[in-house]
């Protein structure tokens, strides 16, 4: 009684006799209710057009029941059985069945390319013996070996007690260059079968040098369109945008009319002299290739960002700087490049992200060891057509991002960075 | 009023818009001049024919499109040129039409299709149309004595210059034995065995650091008229195409030449299944197999074509039969593609092969 007594006290009332903080909160929710249904749209369009179909994709890399939907009786059955011993005649019985039934479903195939992707030669193995299924007699284990021998080996089996979960870290693993085995375990793969590591270290290389050389030429630029008069700055500017505007595939495709073995460049170092018409420069379908033009298409995302911030730099710090005696090159490294750091950190962070996933000109002008993780997802992607090994390097690669995203916040802090 | 008559205006000119559209096929092929000759001898005579138009679409190749299409079930392709492999893969998993073989035209002489065309060139889902292979050509103003067989192709002392392969196992594999001295007849069998795989990569590996590589059929004689290879893994076709039509000075080996059968298919669910069909079978006849071959030197799938075979369509001096990969001498040392082999062993190889590439 005292505690209510005490708080009407308290409280301020509106003269229709509402607390006025109840009658505050009523009109900010009703504004911010607006606001939601102002972004609404937008929020619609980001999570059922961008979100949603993303994990949709990504849980492809986790999870692929291929196996499960179609092999209905011998499924249970694997999962019972323990991996070491010899296959009972049930579950070749069931394994009849269900290839009697997938051959008339004509959902072999299916089943067939996800086995041939955990263990080679499964695909014929599954194809040929369906086509005989209809006719096998009981005992269903010696008449399936007969069809073909592989049946009566163990590997088999346990290749398909692999595929037969559905939930399955497979995918991740082979990512990753490993296998995850029957009994659980997962193991490296065989030396001349490991490529993904590989290309998510040169990936992450290939941008970490974009980013570097990018800073290196674009500080400058920036720097001259931010002191020079407004007339020129503006010209130069478009300078810089007209190459931004281009499309992609016509930049990409220039560079290599210019730094093929018959190209512009290498024609110039004959003429100097530097290289003999016979033994020209390599500059393309190699890493130099990808570099070169790499740097040069991101090369706006960094000198916007880092000219922007300069704009907003009044230039009479380094004036007061120098009236105090510093010299110019001090002025600039204490006074000036600090403040220029948000937008080096926009810069870099943004040319890192769009490097990482950067995909038409390294598959273009990459060469051997040119191309990027990107090309690789793409090649599962249209050529393989092993999509649930295209999402889990996905996955892989959306963590990397993160994770260097995390600790780029950690280092330089988020809040640090400016666009403009 | 004036609202109404919009309207009005805007409906018939929709109606005649799903008229029109509901006679067009998309009919995807392999670009390039391979495209050229079946819009020549395909499309255009089958359109003039039924009045239905053909629009036609390039591909590299692969299932994956047609498999998105079908999951997606908005299916916009009605016809596609696919490889062997691709056909019998993709009828296993459903996303094909099934194709019965007797509605196919006989021969002129009454022979039925189904002995009319040669092996394989039938299959559950798919009809063939050409045989096509993978040679290699050299630029002949850059050797004196001109290479004859695949070692060859590997020899990079006797023969300087960059090599142009394509970026996949397929094929490669097969001529780098070939080029190590295996007979065509012992090559699968090889390569069934690890050593044979371990044989293979290491014959690659004395030129790897020589090869450019290329994905697109367009690419390799674009590579050799731009001086930036001096022999190159080709198509036939392609190859012939630049000689031909372009005057290039480019010469081409048979020796070692892995051949494959192009086939169309229908993919499940188009919406004009109906005249895709009539499209597949007005173009696999003996007449229209036999004209495509004086656009490209794409060996005709049907026995029965073979005689009908004319000269090139602007040089009459050229006497199509000889150029084709089915030609006595071209068939001297020759391997067919092992699709049963590709289809079991592809994935692991080809992950293989890019392991190797990316080292």
């Amino acid at each position: 009684m005292l505690a209510s007594q005490n708080n009407s006290n308290d409280e301020m009332l509106t003269n229709d006799g509402i607390p006025l903080k109840k009658k505050l909160a009523k009109s900010l929710f009703k504004s911010r209710l607006r606001a939601f249904g102002l972004v609404t749209p937008l929020l619609l369009l980001i999570s059922l057009g961008f979100v949603f179909p993303i994990l949709v994709f990504l849980t492809r890399g986790v999870y692929n029941d291929t196996f499960e939907k179609y092999m209905i009786n011998l499924t249970p059955m694997l999962a019972e059985w323990d991996g070491k011993t010899e296959p009972t005649e049930e579950m070749f019985e069931a394994l009849v069945l269900d290839l009697v039934a997938l051959k008339k479903s004509k959902n072999i195939g299916k089943v067939a390319s996800r086995m041939n992707r955990e263990l080679s030669g499964s695909r014929s193995l599954f194809t040929s013996s369906a086509r005989k299924a209809k006719k096998l007699e009981f005992p269903f284990k010696e008449s399936l070996i007969q069809v073909k021998k592989k049946w009566g080996n163990l590997d088999t089996w346990r290749a398909m007690k692999v595929t037969s979960h559905s939930l399955t870290p497979v995918f991740l693993a082979s990512a990753l260059d490993m296998k995850y085995t029957a009994d659980g375990t997962i193991v490296q793969k065989p030396e001349e079968r490991r490529i993904h590591v590989r290309l998510f270290v040169r990936t992450l290389e290939i941008s970490l040098i974009v980013v570097i050389a990018g800073l290196i030429l674009g500080y400058p630029v920036a720097f001259l369109l931010a002191s020079l008069p407004i007339r020129i700055s503006n010209l130069l500017l478009i300078l810089v945008l007209l190459p931004f505007w281009t499309s992609l595939l016509v930049r990409t495709t220039a560079w290599i009319a210019m730094l093929q073995g018959q190209g512009v460049l290498n024609d110039m170092f004959v003429v100097f002299g530097i290289a003999t018409d016979e033994d020209r420069f390599t500059l393309i379908y190699n890493k130099a290739g990808t570099l070169i033009s790499m740097t040069h298409i991101l090369l706006p995302f960094m000198i916007l960002p880092i000219y922007s911030v300069m704009k907003t730099i009044s230039p009479s710090y380094v004036r007061a700087a120098k009236s105090m005696g510093a010299t110019s090159w001090t002025a600039f490294w204490r006074i000036y490049f600090p403040q220029t750091i948000p937008g080096i950190g926009a810069g870099a962070i943004l040319v890192f992200i769009l490097a990482i996933s950067f995909y038409i000109t390294p598959a273009l002008i990459g060469g051997q060891d040119g191309t990027m993780i990107s090309n690789f997802i793409d090649y599962h992607m249209r050529k393989s057509l092993n999509w649930s090994l295209a999402a889990a390097m996905g996955g892989v690669l959306l963590v990397i991002v993160l994770f260097l995203y995390w600790i780029y916040d950690r280092v330089v802090g988020i809040d640090n960075m400016k666009l403009g | 009023m004036k609202f109404l008559n919009l309207i009005a205006v805007t409906v018939s000119a929709l109606v005649v818009a799903t008229v029109a559209t509901a006679g067009s096929i998309t009919v995807v092929s392999w670009g390039g001049a391979y495209t050229k000759s079946q819009v020549e001898a395909y499309h255009k005579p089958w359109a003039k024919k039924t009045g239905n138009t053909v629009v036609s679409e390039d591909y590299s190749g692969g299932l994956a499109e047609v498999k998105a299409q079908v999951e997606s079930g908005n299916v916009t392709w009605d016809v596609v040129d696919v490889e062997l492999s691709d056909a019998l893969q993709g009828c296993d998993e459903g996303i094909l039409e099934v194709i019965d073989p007797s509605t196919l035209p006989a021969a002129p002489d009454g022979t039925p299709a189904t002995d009319d065309f040669m092996d394989g060139a039938l299959q559950e889902c798919a009809v063939g149309n050409i045989v096509w292979s993978t040679i290699y050509a050299y630029d002949k103003t850059k050797f004196d004595t001109a290479p004859t067989t695949m070692a060859d192709f590997f020899d990079v002392e006797k023969f300087p210059g960059k090599r142009g392969m394509r970026k996949l196992g397929k094929a490669m594999l097969e001529m780098a034995l070939m080029g190590d001295g295996v007979p065509a007849s012992e090559v699968y069998d090889l390569l069934n065995t690890p050593a044979g795989v371990d044989r293979a990569f290491a014959k690659l590996d004395t030129i790897k650091d020589h090869v450019v590589w290329w994905e697109a059929g367009a690419q390799p004689p674009q590579l050799l008229a731009d001086g930036e290879v001096t022999m190159t893994i080709v198509w036939n076709g392609r190859i012939f195409n630049a000689i031909a039509a372009e005057g290039q000075p480019f010469g081409l080996v048979w020796d070692g030449q892995v051949y494959d059968l192009d086939l169309f298919v229908i993919p499940k669910g188009s919406k004009n299944k109906e005249a895709a069909l009539d499209f597949i079978r007005f173009s696999t006849d003996t007449k229209r197999l036999a004209d495509q071959a004086s656009w490209i030197n794409y060996g005709p799938v049907r026995n029965s074509s073979i005689p009908m075979i004319g000269t090139y369509h602007s040089d009459s001096s050229i006497n199509m039969v000889d150029h084709m990969p089915t030609t006595e001498a071209a068939l001297k040392n020759a391997l067919q593609n092992d699709f049963m082999f590709w289809a079991d062993n592809g994935e692991e190889l080809n992950e293989r092969f890019n392991a190797w590439l990316a080292k």
